[in-house]
């Protein structure tokens, strides 16, 4: 068709008919499963006229809560895909022994061990963070939205352009071989020429403008928009850790973002920052990732921290035991999370000195860590403790964590940290805290607020279910990775000579396919709930006997989240209201100020993706095209003051009339 | 402890406990007037960006100060920089940044055509500090010192661009403020907007400091 | 923190998208932040290229000691900061990037300093 190559290098860059993997049966098959299920929900939505609605009411939403639900939606789904890569890595790990070379070919297997590390901390762990602090935090201090409302879902819909670019390299192309952190020189022009590293590059390049954006918006939102009476020092606890999880964010983005950006140069422009020639530093790389890469630890756990602290509360009907000490643990995490990045290298041979200050710091973390358990614990302690599946979750944490906490702590070690560098031990290590503890946080948050979000609770019983599949799941996985690990077996390997490890691998195998089961069980859960609504109706708006102001408008909330804003007296504010008589407004209700929906951001959004596309292929007039396209729709939509309009009073009045009668039919 | 176990034990999903607490005003717990409106978060907002902008910068200064030694055999900065041309730069900067004080002062008294005047001159200063480091960059890939001869050229030119690349940036969100002024007047959303491009522009000149000094003057230096 | 809070919760009376209030400067404060940013220019272009010290370490101290403070005169003359513009935030947002810069610069360095050293002695003098 093109007899003319340069024609065709200028119309599509290295774009080729052969980057599309036809030759690759897995992928092939991938293909038409993402192909027809896709065909599938386009065809029910276009069925159910549901197009007009799902465009509305969400896509150019800027309310925080509808926000907040598609982040925690994007999230399950990458959680899908990233799942489906450990399990081929588990699989392949468990049969390629000796003459068996298992079933897939090292460049296949390198992609899916960055896939996963990539997907799952970028477009699962963040997401599901951000997503839940979106949702909870403007409820919990008692505003009506973000500071920022269309900076929200511009944000937003930043990350998804992000995980579709990640999706993309599925189908054209191939994905980054390198690992998630992407070292050079493995990474640079030399060894990784093929789209891969580039695919990766603009995917978190792009992705980590919405987070920083959402991180800007969210801590301008607590800093200036709590009720009246809330200060810092009556805040909930998981609002304190959505404050520092958001500094964390704005001040570690940044350093990724640059870093990146120096690696594209490298390979863009064909500069020498990491190259080994003509005095680039590879090392330097490694060093500036983990200025950013160890705050990202904290910016996810610290969200699951105020998750478990909302929930031991709740569930022991008692209030937080520590709640200062609770704060200031959290703040002292997060002050000393910038102080611990190199002991991600310590065999980089930096020599005594340094090593000896970063294992001292990286020890000393942990204390406030294990401060916020022992609070954990003291508020148990003699409480009515109610075992629903939020506070299975936050129990189950509480034991898992504190292993691999105590294997974090071991490997802090420098020389025992020498032995186990990038072994299995270390894999086995930072699952069991991001498993642990973050997947574990956002569950157990997902189960606690989703009557506040949908109106009724999850389904107990296939939630129990889901909890125990996990927790054996995670523990039959990873234990074997610990033993391995002690043994020598370093990561990311794809075939093994010694038949005496397999046993290893297939037992973690079986650990893996129970956390499928959990995985399966939590879809039930959703679909049952579902099903089951009428039964599971939360009419009361607190399901839970909750203690902070959430809990004190209806579930779901309405638009404005309160008609009237709430005014603080004592932290725990909606237990002190219910304490002292507190008696919902009936009326007065007067018409309220609220942003306006909004499609700039989703435009944007796949305008950067068209973008980044055009990057990665070197299509250069596309990339132009569509960059002068972004700066045309952003500098356009700063041309539009019109940005809010009232909710009418009769509307207010209607809305909390129904509310009311609700409420009265229950009692 | 003692009386928060026992009001634990009236939990009931949805009620108040009916544990005797001293009552308050129900109106106590909620603006019944309407009268809480949240401050504007806009200039804390931008701030903020401003900061995360600073240690995009930090990074990049750090890499400089890791491998702006490493000339592998190429150019130094004492046979490259041109200090006269750098000094005069940093004056245009300075002169932007007082024009644009200028600007905020005419906006604080609403004089409007005083505003979109010193404005231009704001823009016409910004875009002779990046035509002269157009010149300058210009001049040293014309001398063979491009970026993909050396590590320390690779810094040099990453991080001098950068800033070059956000006063550009600055240059055309003043030109969108001044069609935006020129269309509304001094309405508050426009006060807002050039109180944050004002934050904008002087933060690079406070980064102007770090280069000139770190890079060009230390770079001489050694 | 708590008084900061309590100060960014008076409540102004004003309506939405009226609040932005940030500190302005005087003419006086721009024309002083003016010309002492251009001493302070001025005497490091003058001590490098005039080798005035005749030492470059001593020289190389003194111009980022004028760096620093003309960094302080932008901040306080142009960037208008202090301790009360929304209640503190900004400053303590402020006083937070610093020690982050300065641990990322310092311990870059400190960190590939002692790299070099170890694993490649023969490049120590490089350049």
């Amino acid at each position: 068709m093109f007899s003319n190559p340069d024609l065709q290098k200028l119309l599509f860059g290295r774009l080729t008919l052969d980057a599309v993997p036809l030759h690759e049966p897995i992928l092939l098959i991938t293909f038409a499963m993402v192909g027809l299920g896709g065909v599938a929900v386009l065809g029910a939505l276009t069925y159910f006229r549901l197009w007009g609605p799902l465009w509305r009411d969400w896509f150019t939403s800027v309310d925080h809560k509808k926000i907040g639900i598609m982040y925690i939606v994007l999230a399950l789904v990458m959680l899908l895909r990233g799942f489906a890569d450990a399990l081929m890595m588990r699989a392949q790990q468990a049969m390629a022994f000796g003459p068996n070379e298992g079933y897939l070919p090292p460049h296949h297997y390198d992609q899916i061990f960055t896939a996963h590390g990539v997907i799952m901390i970028f477009f699962v762990a963040m997401p599901l963070v951000t997503g839940l602090m979106n949702f909870v935090v403007p409820l919990q201090i008692g505003a009506r939205d973000v500071a920022f409302p269309f900076l929200n879902n511009f944000s937003f819909w930043m990350t998804v352009s992000g995980a579709v670019t990640v999706m993309a390299s599925l189908f054209v192309g191939e994905f980054a071989r390198t690992g998630w952190l992407a070292y050079p020189p493995l990474s640079g022009p030399a060894m990784s020429p093929g789209v891969g590293v580039d695919y990766y590059i603009w995917a978190l390049q792009i992705a980590g403008i919405g987070t920083l954006l959402s991180g800007i918006n969210l801590i301008a939102t607590i800093v200036k928009m709590r009720a009246p009476g809330m200060t810092m020092m009556k805040m909930p606890v998981f609002t304190w850790t959505a404050l520092c999880t958001n500094i964390l964010i704005v001040a570690a983005f940044p350093i990724l973002t640059a870093v990146l950006a120096l690696l594209s140069l490298d390979r863009y422009v064909g500069t020498h920052f990491f190259s080994n020639d003509l005095g680039g530093n590879p090392m330097m790389y490694v060093n500036l990732v983990w200025i950013w890469g160890h705050p990202e630890v904290y910016i996810l756990i610290l969200p699951a921290f105020g998750v478990f602290s909302e929930i031991v509360s709740t569930f022991s009907s008692k209030r937080l035991f520590g709640y200062a000490s609770m704060v200031y643990a959290t703040v002292v995490i997060t002050i000393l999370s910038y102080l611990v990045w190199l002991h991600h290298f310590f065999t980089m041979g930096s020599g005594a000195s340094v090593n000896s200050f970063f294992g001292i710091t990286t020890m000393i973390i942990s204390i406030p860590t294990g401060a916020k358990i022992f609070n954990w614990l003291f508020t148990m302690y003699k409480g009515r403790i109610r075992f629903e599946v939020p506070m299975l979750w936050t129990v189950g944490f509480m034991v898992t964590f504190v292993i691999g906490g105590m294997t974090g702590v071991l490997l802090a070690v420098p020389p025992a940290d020498f032995v186990l560098h990038n072994s299995l031990f270390l894999i086995a290590h930072f699952h069991n805290v991001i498993i642990g503890g973050v997947l574990f946080g956002m569950l157990a948050g997902i189960t606690y607020w989703f009557p506040k979000a949908f109106g009724f609770k999850l389904d107990d019983f296939w939630g129990k279910v889901s909890f125990w599949f996990w927790l054996t799941g995670f523990w039959v996985a990873f234990m074997p990775l610990y033993v391995l690990g002690l043994m020598g077996v370093t990561r990311r390997v794809q075939h093994f000579d010694d038949p005496s490890l397999q046993i290893w691998f297939i037992i973690a195998a079986f650990g893996a396919v129970l956390i499928l089961c959990g995985i399966a069980s939590f879809a039930i859960t959703l679909v049952v709930s579902v099903l089951r609504r009428e039964q599971l109706r939360d009419t009361t708006g607190d399901p839970w006997g909750g203690r902070t102001l959430e809990w004190a408008t209806s579930s779901p909330p309405p638009d404005y989240n309160f008609a009237f804003t709430p005014v603080i007296h004592d932290h725990d504010a909606w237990w002190d209201m219910k304490k002292r008589g507190y008696a919902r407004p009936l009326q007065g209700f007067k018409a309220i100020h609220m942003p306006k929906n909004t499609a700039a951001g989703i435009i944007l959004g796949v305008l950067s993706i068209v973008f980044s596309f055009a990057m990665i292929w070197y299509i250069w007039w596309l990339a132009a095209f569509s960059f002068a396209a972004i700066a045309v729709v952003a500098i356009g939509h700063t041309f539009n003051y019109n940005r809010d309009f009232y909710i009418p009073a009769d509307e207010v009045v209607r809305t909390e009339g129904q509310r009311t009668s609700l409420l009265a039919e229950r009692v | 402890m003692a009386t928060q176990s026992s009001a634990a034990m009236n939990f009931e999903p949805g009620r108040s406990p009916s544990v005797t607490i001293p009552q308050v005003d129900p109106t106590a717990f909620y603006d019944a007037k309407g009268e809480h409106h949240p401050e504007g978060s806009t200039m804390l907002g931008f701030w903020l960006y401003l900061m995360s902008d600073c240690l995009i910068f930090a990074a990049l200064f750090a890499t400089y100060a890791v491998v702006g030694r490493n000339y592998a055999a190429g150019p130094s900065p004492k046979d490259l920089f041109d200090l006269p041309l750098v000094a005069l730069n940093t004056s245009m900067l300075l002169f932007s940044s007082i024009t644009y004080g200028f600007a905020m002062l005419e906006m604080e008294k609403g004089d409007l055509s005083r505003v979109q005047i010193w404005l231009a001159i704001t823009g016409l200063f910004g875009l002779a500090f990046v035509g002269l480091e157009l010149y300058e960059f210009h001049h040293l890939i014309h001398e063979g010192a491009t970026p993909q001869r050396s590590a320390f050229l690779s810094a040099f030119f990453t991080l001098v661009g950068t800033h070059g690349l956000h006063v550009s940036l600055g240059i055309v969100w003043l030109v969108t403020l001044m069609a935006q002024v020129h269309k509304r007047g001094l309405v508050p959303e426009n006060k807002r907007r050039l109180l944050c491009l004002s934050m904008f522009w002087h933060f690079l000149d406070v980064i102007w400091i770090g280069v000139f000094t770190f890079v060009y003057l230390m770079g001489v230096l050694q | 923190m708590s008084a900061a809070s309590k100060a960014g919760h008076d409540d102004h009376g004003h309506g939405h998208g009226h609040a932005d209030g940030g500190s302005h400067g005087t003419f006086k404060d721009y024309m002083t932040g003016f010309v002492l940013s251009v001493i302070l220019t001025a005497i490091p272009f003058i001590l490098v290229m005039g080798n005035v010290l005749g030492n470059d370490r001593i020289t190389g101290i003194v111009i980022m000691g004028f760096a620093v403070a003309q960094i302080v005169v932008h901040m306080i003359y142009f960037l208008h900061m202090n301790t009360k513009s929304e209640g503190g935030w900004t400053i303590l947002a402020l006083i937070f990037t610093l020690t982050l810069v300065i641990i990322t610069l310092a311990g870059s360095l400190w960190v590939m300093y002692h790299l070099n050293t170890n694993m490649m002695p023969q490049h120590m003098h490089m350049g």
